[in-house]
């Protein structure tokens, strides 16, 4: 395995020479996401040192943060004007930053209710290919100014530029959480119960499905009618346990500490529908999962990446590796990238930034 | 090219009767809702497959011929003005919604489909399609995903980008391109994201997946009249720092009650300065206890009148009169433009202030409609477009108000899209380095500059650029 020369830039400029004067180079923040490894070749460079927030204004509910700004500094700060990242990041204890978060395009369980990092990311600046700063999107909550560059950048693992900081959207944060546990006989009547929720009116935050049989269901709101809206979902369920000390139900989620030491850890986007014949086909070969976000997410976890890597090419699902040995990006079938080769083309057109997207 | 060259053209993908070319045909098409803005193409064409649709794109491509895709014109920032000479690809026949799926809570669309027939579908099964335009009875999806339109509920929902799931386009060279995906999580760059909002200037979005939500179980509407239009700014920060998520929050002025009231009958207090209007929505306990915390805050906030809508007629009354406050207007004078800038949300009382200064200073009248959660001001310039001189003053205020949204670090347009009017004012949100990217990004999907040209960017549209390899 070959090392990679690591360059620590203190600030946007040193961001800019460095990405001209390299033919390679590969963004990171952290690193949480162990799985994502800089191409053959490539510097990497650590967003360490651009930390910090830069505007926040909590009667805006908006915040401006500097890409390596881990996570959880910005969630402390939110949260002392009980405020929150609705998305709900996840590796925020391992020490994920705001721009890898967006780089990777990962949301956690809390996606469920008001949407992912993409329907928060508001504006962003980054270096392109040839090392220009651009600046796209804006610090408002509502932009329809220009091309939407911010949400090109979600998911884009630092291959379309180098983000240096982002603006979001931020929410009030519910007061009063409760969360409750519906175990069910097999996994076609847990499916069952995600697709009654699906279906449903119920403003619910979170709804996640572990295998074999287990649908775990969160409810925020307000203190005072909180618990009225858990007996109405019981009904609606007919049974399940509220939860004591539910918030380490989800910490265990977000954080991936349902992984085996050493595993690989894939993301799956996929439909409600999908759902038991993916469990099957899964659950044959030697994986661990979690369905997450209603049935729109598969976590999965696996020794061998190559027995799931056939899975998801007989399913047609492509999958993003999160956690585990380094390695590309991406499992599965590759989709046709007519649209996306072209943006690569305009944003990176030597390459820079590793090949492909 | 030749106009009659261009008809003889595209006479071979289309018969007589959905090619236009006569002059008396071409005018309805000559403007859109910015109808300051009008320019005569060549013709038009009515296409009823996805087919045509890219075989025009083709055969516009190959002879260098401009062409503008257009729903129901109800653009305000002239984003569907013709090319002068050029073709106008008229959608309203591509109207089928192809596939209805409740259960994965989604719909596949055709550009031409109505916003309002989204919902009106998805009704039957407690879903609707979020993203509300006040244009949404006739305006269509296609020309929303265009202009990244939004609506009222765009603080707590989005903006359409946040609704769209995937995209089939032709982009300007003819290809024929796919992405995103019906999952609401995909793995890779969020194409969507970039195509949505790009004015047509990649192409023609051909059939859109969209999301659909579960209809609110509850509502909880309140309408509060105000003895001035900076109190009823005050409460909307004052709502906000209650911790309430609203799902929508409006403020409409003097004159757009009158003009509403007038028009639709709303039943708004007639001698309010401003109208307040906060909605919550979500479960029924949770509005329930949302409400009272609400209507303190509005109580305490200093407004004289307040009512809470008692059933869903009586919220639909609150809400028929915002959302004819445009038209309404118009009937106040012969002519208008409506701006549709954003700033922070705390300096909307600022703001508010200045445009009654300047709109003192031009000599003109400005109704203000506004979704106040979002800072969206969309002020009405009312002018007399026989009169000379007063759409170039019109013009003048307009920029001016623009240039105020800029400085208070807000945005030139909220949901209306750059289009053909605020060209310019791109150069002043952005700088060269930053339009210059968004350039390469036009050229690579359209290097002969024909999908929607001379739109957003500001002119020149041609700057020497330095060839991208590849």
């Amino acid at each position: 395995m070959s090392s990679h020369t690591v360059v620590r830039p203190p600030d946007v400029r040193s961001v800019q020479e460095t990405v001209r004067n390299l033919s390679c180079v590969w963004p990171r923040g952290a690193g949480t996401k162990t799985a994502l490894a800089p191409p053959e070749g490539a510097a990497v460079l650590e967003l360490s040192q651009l930390r910090g927030v830069v505007d926040y204004d909590p009667a805006e509910l908006t915040c401006t943060v500097l890409a390596g700004t881990p996570v959880r500094q910005v969630e402390e700060l939110l949260s002392r004007h009980e405020q929150y990242l609705p998305f709900e990041p996840p590796l925020v204890s391992a020490g994920a930053t705001l721009g890898g978060t967006v780089a990777a395009g990962l949301s956690g369980p809390g996606r469920y209710r008001y949407g992912g990092v993409r329907d928060f990311v508001l504006g962003v600046r980054f270096v392109d290919g040839q090392g220009q700063l651009v600046r796209a999107g804006g610090k408002v909550v509502k932009n329809a100014a220009g091309f939407d560059l911010a949400k090109l950048m979600v998911g884009s693992v630092g291959r379309l530029g180098v983000l240096v900081d982002l603006s979001f959207k931020v929410f009030p944060a519910p007061r009063a959480r409760a969360t409750l546990r519906v175990d069910c006989s097999t996994f076609e009547q847990a499916w069952g119960v995600l697709r009654a929720l699906y279906g449903s009116a119920f403003d619910l935050e979170a709804v996640d499905l572990e295998p074999p049989s287990t649908v775990w269901i969160r409810v925020a709101g307000r203190p005072e009618s909180v618990p009225a809206r858990l007996r109405r979902l019981q009904e609606f369920v007919q049974g399940g346990q509220a939860v004591e000390g539910e918030a380490g139900v989800w910490e265990r989620a977000r954080e991936f500490r349902w992984v085996p030491e050493g595993w690989t850890l894939v993301k799956v986007g996929l439909t409600l529908r999908l759902l038991p014949q993916v469990e099957r086909e899964l659950a044959s070969a030697q994986t661990l999962r979690r369905y997450s976000v209603g049935g729109n997410v598969a976590w999965v976890a696996c020794p061998d990446e190559a027995v799931l890597s056939g899975v998801l090419e007989r399913l047609g699902l492509r999958g993003l590796r999160v956690l585990g040995p380094p390695g590309p990006p991406f499992l599965g079938p590759r989709g046709p990238d007519g649209f996306g080769g072209r943006v690569k083309r305009a944003l990176d057109p030597a390459g820079r930034f590793g090949p492909g997207l | 090219m030749d106009p009659r060259r261009v008809v003889e053209g595209l006479r071979t993908i289309y018969p007589e009767g959905r090619l236009l070319a006569r002059p008396a045909e071409l005018l309805p098409y000559e403007s859109d809702a910015l109808t300051a803005f009008r320019a005569r193409p060549a013709a038009v064409v009515l296409p009823e497959s996805r087919e045509e649709v890219v075989a025009t794109v083709r055969w516009c491509y190959h002879h260098g011929v401009p062409f503008v895709a257009r729903g129901s014109g109800t653009s305000l920032s002239g984003g569907s003005l013709p090319v002068p000479g050029g073709v106008v690809i008229a959608l309203n026949r591509l109207n089928r919604i192809l596939r209805l799926d409740p259960e994965e809570r989604l719909a596949v669309v055709e550009p031409g489909v109505v916003n309002l027939a989204v919902s009106q579908a998805a009704a039957p099964f407690g879903l609707y399609y979020a993203p509300d335009p006040s244009s949404q009875p006739v305006c269509t999806v296609g020309g929303n995903v265009a202009f990244n339109s939004g609506g009222a509920h765009c603080l707590k929902y989005g903006m359409t980008s946040n609704h769209v799931l995937a995209i089939e386009a032709v982009l300007a060279d003819g290809e024929v391109v796919r992405f995103g995906g019906e999952s609401l999580e995909q793995v890779g760059p969020d194409l969507v994201g970039l195509f949505v909002g790009s004015e047509g200037l990649f192409g023609i979005a051909l059939e859109i997946t969209l999301r659909l939500v579960p209809k609110p179980e509850a509502y909880g509407t309140v309408l509060a009249a105000y003895r001035s239009l900076e109190a009823a700014g005050e409460a909307v920060a004052r709502v906000v720092a209650s911790g309430l998520l609203p799902g929508a929050v409006e403020i409409m002025d003097r004159l757009s009650i009158e003009a509403a009231e007038a028009a639709v009958h709303a039943g708004y207090p007639q001698d309010a300065a401003a109208l307040l209007i906060v909605e919550l929505e979500g479960e029924e306990p949770e509005v329930e206890a949302e409400l009272v915390q609400l209507l303190e805050v509005v109580r305490a906030s200093g407004a004289y009148e307040i009512r809470l809508a008692r059933d869903e007629p009586d919220r639909q009354r609150i809400w028929k009169g915002r959302k004819s406050a445009f038209s309404a207007v118009g009937r106040l004078s012969p002519d208008y433009l409506v701006q549709d800038g954003v700033v922070p949300r705390t300096r909307l009382g600022t703001a508010l202030a200045e445009i009654e200064r300047l709109r003192q200073q031009y000599g003109l009248r400005v109704a203000n409609v506004f979704h106040a959660g979002d800072g969206n001001l969309h002020p009405l310039i009312l002018y007399d477009g026989r009169k000379p001189g007063e759409l170039e003053r019109a013009e003048a205020l307009a920029g001016e108000i623009l240039r105020l949204c800029i400085r208070l670090g807000g945005s030139i347009t909220g949901e209306h899209g750059v289009g053909m009017e605020k060209r310019q004012y791109l150069a002043e949100m952005f700088c060269e380095a930053d339009l210059q990217v968004m350039r390469r990004i036009r050229q690579a999907m359209d290097p002969r500059e024909i999908a929607n040209r001379g739109k957003m960017f500001p002119e020149p549209v041609r700057t020497a650029q330095p060839a991208v390899a590849g």
